[in-house]
């Protein structure tokens, strides 16, 4: 098998705050491999959208820093593998590789664009960075971006300003200049949360084109289960800021193993059923940073027992690729020692 | 079948444009173009839509939290359009409403107490003592505990405050609760929590609910009718099951189609419908859904299509099922 493209190996990101130090990222571990669509599932405060701001080196730094891990990026150089640590980098090479080798789509289309500059102009702004092309040749370039993610009118949108584009039309924007450089792994942190049913079909149908086209390896950071079963293969599912099952689309959304992942898919309204009472998970969200001590999930789980409480669970081997942290499967499978 | 409770007629509400020095009136958005409906008592009536369909702004509207442009809203058989300020605040104690927003619809100044009794004040409610009660008494019903009336609402997570929200809307015991997204900005585990609560809440105090949300399956698991929206008019309207298992109009079909399914097995044909929402301010000509529509007809961009009776309680607004029209 191909060693995967982007590596995550006990990455610990920790924000430092006035109330002590908070681990929003704690020990988590994942690959992707190329043309791999991989979902990062969790609730708000689980720590996915810290994880990948990580890969890209964005976390806000004071108050937050990588105390620890290792994010692996190989890439193909003409025969040999290039290796890289991300977070050993300088930060003039990880510019050189953010937005070129790694690109990302932010949540909010809306304020990720610059509200100053022409659409075309922060399009030629990331080739011209990466690239040695012409001014000429860059807007040529930024054309055609527009035109593969299906703008209309490419020609004379390209010299139009943010504000005079829709929600669904700025988010294939910033698409086409997350694609511009033709990226190994693209980031998208929520992609069509903030847009409607209905152009959510159109943006997630380009995803996926992109990435069978393209071969670029897709992490998608998403809380709607739908859109995991419409686009991944692999799934990650996070909760306060662990991993708690991993496996593959099939295996997460029909044969769940963790409570957490059993009772989030359980408490989904379902489309074709129609229940007298939706099941539902007790409790809150915990704060990152408030459980100390335990399983994450103990205080919320249907299935506790005493030694939740006391003991962090590992994550547990179930089969091949199908990981789990909790002590309910602890005689069915292998500790895992990443 | 009970009465009506609510009764929608000709709704209307146009925004003005407004530009230039003066500030003069330069254009209208027909947020709500003559919408008509009916709410039995007892039931939930589920309004989705995409953004900027003017389902929030129906709901508003009815409530006159923004004055209506043209039509009628009978309460309980009461015209309720033409009431006075202080005849229409004394009609909210019979229809309240919960936000979407939680963060935002609770004054961050005031404790849970005053924020819950405020209510109760305005309607004349009760002595200090009996309102005090009172509080606490709601704040169990809704799954929160009395102790929490001397806190302030930035001491609750998400969940917690739309319980509030719900307590407060509930405290002065209304018929009728307009839901304006009351759980699109919560976390999916906190959604069925919150969902059930609604579903309890509504046996037990026989309350009829106007539920808006863009979500389809949320309002499919809480709905007993369903309304869709698009570009300010009503487009289609029958009760849950028949617009799951048979949708009439294209535009229903194609939002059933562009839900993801949590399902893997689950493969079904999409509806991808092109382009985006037009603006309201400039609505297409004839039917608003005809410049996206799969399956328009010549008629289709110029007469508007009535709102019509296709089947039993089964309303639709499109040329398609036009019966004295020869295609």
């Amino acid at each position: 098998m191909k060693k995967p493209v982007l590596e995550i190996n006990h990455l610990q990101t920790h924000f430092f705050t006035d109330r002590g130090e908070i681990p929003a990222v704690d020990n988590v571990s994942f690959s992707i491999h190329e043309g791999e669509v991989l979902g990062i599932v969790g609730e708000s405060g689980c720590g996915k959208s810290v994880t990948s701001l990580s890969i890209m080196g964005l976390v806000p730094n004071p108050p937050g820093k990588i105390v620890g891990g290792e994010i692996i990026f190989r890439e193909q150089q003409s025969n040999n593998l290039k290796e890289e640590n991300l977070v050993k980098v300088s930060k003039k090479r990880m510019r050189q590789i953010r937005g070129n080798q790694i690109a990302m789509i932010f949540q909010e289309p809306m304020t990720s664009l610059d509200p100053l500059f022409t659409i075309g102009f922060q399009i030629i702004e990331v080739i011209k960075n990466h690239q040695k092309v012409s001014k000429k040749e860059a807007r040529h370039k930024a054309i055609d971006m527009l035109k593969l993610v299906g703008i209309p009118r490419a020609e004379e949108i390209v010299d139009e300003y943010p504000h005079q584009l829709s929600g669904g039309m700025r988010q294939r924007v910033m698409i086409a200049i997350a694609m511009a450089c033709d990226p190994e792994v693209l980031i998208a942190d929520e992609p069509t949360t903030a847009l409607d049913v209905t152009i959510q079909a159109q943006i997630l149908d380009l995803m996926k084109k992109l990435n069978k086209e393209k071969g670029t390896a897709i992490m998608l950071i998403t809380h709607d289960l739908g859109v995991v079963a419409e686009m991944c293969d692999r799934v990650v599912v996070m909760y306060a800021g662990k991993v708690v099952e991993e496996g593959s689309v099939r295996e997460i959304l029909k044969e769940p193993k963790h409570p957490y992942t059993k009772g989030l898919i359980r408490s989904l309204p379902k489309m074709t059923l129609r229940e007298k009472r939706l099941y539902s998970i007790p409790g809150n969200v915990p704060k990152p940073g408030s459980i100390k001590k335990g399983c994450r999930f103990a205080a919320r789980c249907s299935d506790v027992f005493d030694r939740c409480y006391k003991e962090d669970p590992e994550l547990i081997q179930l089969s091949e690729g199908h990981t789990c942290r909790c002590f309910l499967y602890e005689k069915e499978g292998e500790v895992v020692h990443v | 079948m009970s009465k009506p409770l609510l009764e929608v007629k000709g709704l209307k509400k146009y925004f003005d444009v407004t530009g230039g020095i003066f500030s003069r009136k330069i254009g209208e958005v027909k947020a709500v173009d003559d919408v008509s409906f009916e709410v039995y008592e007892g039931e939930v009536l589920g309004i989705v839509g995409e953004s900027g369909c003017g389902k929030s702004t129906t709901g508003k509207t009815l409530l006159r939290l923004i004055e209506p442009t043209d039509g009628q809203v009978f309460f309980n058989g009461e015209d309720i359009t033409n009431l006075d300020e202080d005849g229409m605040r004394k009609k909210r104690r019979d229809m309240q409403i919960i936000f979407q927003d939680p963060y935002a619809s609770l004054n961050p100044r005031h404790k849970v107490e005053k924020i819950l009794s405020e209510p109760l004040i305005v309607h004349g409610i009760g002595t200090k003592e009996e309102r005090k009660e009172k509080v606490k008494k709601i704040l169990e019903v809704v799954g929160l505990s009395g102790e929490h009336a001397s806190r302030y609402p930035h001491q609750f997570s998400g969940g917690q405050r739309q319980r509030i929200g719900i307590a407060r809307a509930l405290i002065v015991n209304p018929k009728l609760i307009v839901c304006d997204e009351p759980v699109s900005a919560l976390d999916v585990s906190i959604q069925s929590q919150i969902l059930n609560l609604m579903e309890d809440l509504q046996e037990e105090f026989g309350l009829t609910y106007l539920f808006i949300a863009h979500d389809l399956s949320v309002v499919k698991h809480i709905s007993d009718r369903i309304g869709v929206m698009y570009l300010g008019r009503m487009v289609e309207l029958t009760g849950n099951e028949a617009l799951y298992d048979n949708p009439l109009h294209p535009y229903t079909k194609s939002l059933l189609s562009a839900i993801p399914d949590p399902d893997p097995d689950m493969k079904k044909e999409r509806i991808i419908l092109e382009g985006d929402v037009p603006s309201p301010s400039n609505p297409p000509s004839g039917c608003a859904f005809h410049t996206r529509c799969p399956d328009v007809m010549d008629m289709c961009k110029a007469v508007r299509p009535e709102f019509q009776e296709v089947h039993d309680k089964h309303f639709v607004a499109c040329h398609l099922y036009d019966t004295d029209v020869p295609r």
